[in-house]
């Protein structure tokens, strides 16, 4: 505990290029562009999925069948593979992306499938009785009653993303995740305990952010909607801590 | 492949390894989880205060902690009850709820049934609630065992011995092989966890056999 607080409280590791503010600042940078690109893919193909049907079976089983990679593993095999064949600071960095990538869009995908499929049939079809089209359907129907799970897949994807980007420090890349792989090179528990501390608060403010941001984007019509089937769903698409 | 053929052995003992630190917290998240998500549906008060605080404790990346274990046990950082402790956690995190809406789904007029049949509080839970929320418990269970399969490998970044030893050797030496081995045999891990909780909650539920359990 001693360590821990001698290391937060001395001012040289809040300073310069590998201090605690810069290092927040990479890890945010990180998680924020592996987020946006894992929306991209995952709200367009989730919400293509859900309007259509097609490809409910696959989505089930991407879900399932990603959560059982390891992390670490797929971590350092893609930059094993990817690296070589790009050389420099970008070696690192390419692969380490393209993996939180790839953890991050089965969770977004998820959420916007269940979320337009979770749907009252009820409301589609008076939609469609009062003469909408199929793409006013999706983007004044069915994508404002999907957001809140839309919300929830997207945050749940988010703390994935930031713990995941703590291990990339392992493959040199920077961030909070430093501290924890340096701490531990050098013997210096302090430094391992003081970054633990900060990817932690770290993670529980991201948590709340979103948590805080969905409340206010969400139509207040749908806040509480609680059915079994919508909690069974929920227990299914639940992602894993890493 | 070669390689794999040449250390069967090593694969096969981190495997165990491994498989004990996953199996360990399931087991003792679950046992711990079934009373406070009794305790969460029997007091709805609970139920929003249990579920936020063990969702807080869920946020928290596993390898920090891995990392903060030592300083609320007391431990040495390579310990593995620091592992173990800190899966617990996640699964009594995952568990909570799943327990409380499992016994949140069980019918009303199912228990009231039972109650008019002299069925005491006690018996009830255990002969009647509890084992109509199996299907609930088992898909939460099976979450929980898959992803515990998966974090434990994380470890391997503190030098606790498992599958995840694997990536770590072969990250260092340059040298695919054992990652890929590793990778593989972590999904089979899970997997066979996962098959084995799904076996388990069709022989306990035999009244859902013409149904798919969950």
């Amino acid at each position: 505990m001693n360590l821990l607080w001698a290391w937060l409280s001395n001012p040289e590791n809040w300073q310069g290029s590998s201090g605690i503010p810069v290092r927040v600042a990479e890890h945010l940078a990180y998680s924020a562009a592996t987020l946006v690109l894992a929306a991209l893919v995952g709200i367009p193909l989730g919400l293509w999925i859900g309007h259509t049907g097609r490809g409910r079976v696959a989505v089930v089983n991407l879900v399932n069948g990603v959560r059982s990679v390891p992390t670490l593993g797929l971590l350092f095999a893609a930059v094993l593979v990817v690296g070589p064949l790009l050389g420099g600071d970008i070696a690192f960095l390419l692969p380490s992306i393209f993996v939180l990538v790839l953890l991050a869009i089965p969770p977004i995908l998820a959420g916007a499938y269940a979320g337009v499929e979770g749907i009252d049939p009820g409301a589609r079809d008076a939609a469609r009785g009062m003469g909408m089209s199929s793409l006013e359907i999706l983007f004044r129907v069915e994508v404002p009653c999907a957001l809140p799970l839309i919300f929830s897949g997207v945050r749940s994807a988010a703390l994935q993303v930031v713990a995941t980007a703590t291990l990339a420090a392992s493959v040199s890349l920077g961030g909070l995740g430093r501290f924890l792989i340096d701490g531990q090179a050098y013997r210096d528990y302090g430094q391992m305990a003081g970054g633990a501390l900060l990817v932690a608060v770290l993670a529980v403010l991201v948590d709340l952010v979103f948590a805080g941001v969905q409340r206010l984007v969400v139509s207040p019509g749908l806040a509480p909607v609680r059915s079994a089937r919508r909690v069974r769903t929920r227990a299914q698409l639940a992602t894993n801590p890493t | 492949m070669k390689w794999f053929l040449g250390h069967l052995d090593q694969v096969w003992q981190l495997m165990l390894n491994h498989a004990v630190l996953a199996l360990i917290p399931l087991v003792v998240g679950l046992l711990l989880a079934i009373p406070l998500g009794w305790l969460a549906t029997r007091y709805r008060v609970l139920y929003s205060p249990l579920i936020a605080g063990t969702g807080l404790l869920y946020t928290i990346p596993s390898l920090a902690l891995f990392i903060l274990m030592p300083l609320v046990l007391g431990t040495g950082i390579l310990d593995p009850v620091n592992v173990v402790v800190a899966l617990t956690i996640y699964t009594i995190a995952l568990l909570v709820r799943t327990v409380a809406d499992g016994l949140g789904s069980v019918p009303d007029d199912v228990v009231q049934a039972a109650t008019a049949m002299g069925i005491g509080r006690g018996r009830r839970f255990w002969s009647v609630e509890l084992p109509l929320a199996v299907p609930v418990i088992a898909a939460g269970l099976r979450v929980a065992a898959v992803s515990n399969v998966s974090i434990v490998s994380v470890a391997a970044l503190l030098g606790i011995p498992q599958l995840g030893s694997l990536f770590t050797d072969g990250f260092a030496r340059n040298f695919l092989d054992p990652i890929a081995v590793g990778i593989l045999a972590c999904m089979v891990l899970a997997l066979a966890m996962d098959l084995a909780i799904l076996w388990i909650s069709r022989a306990a539920t035999p009244w859902l056999r013409t149904r798919v359990a969950t």
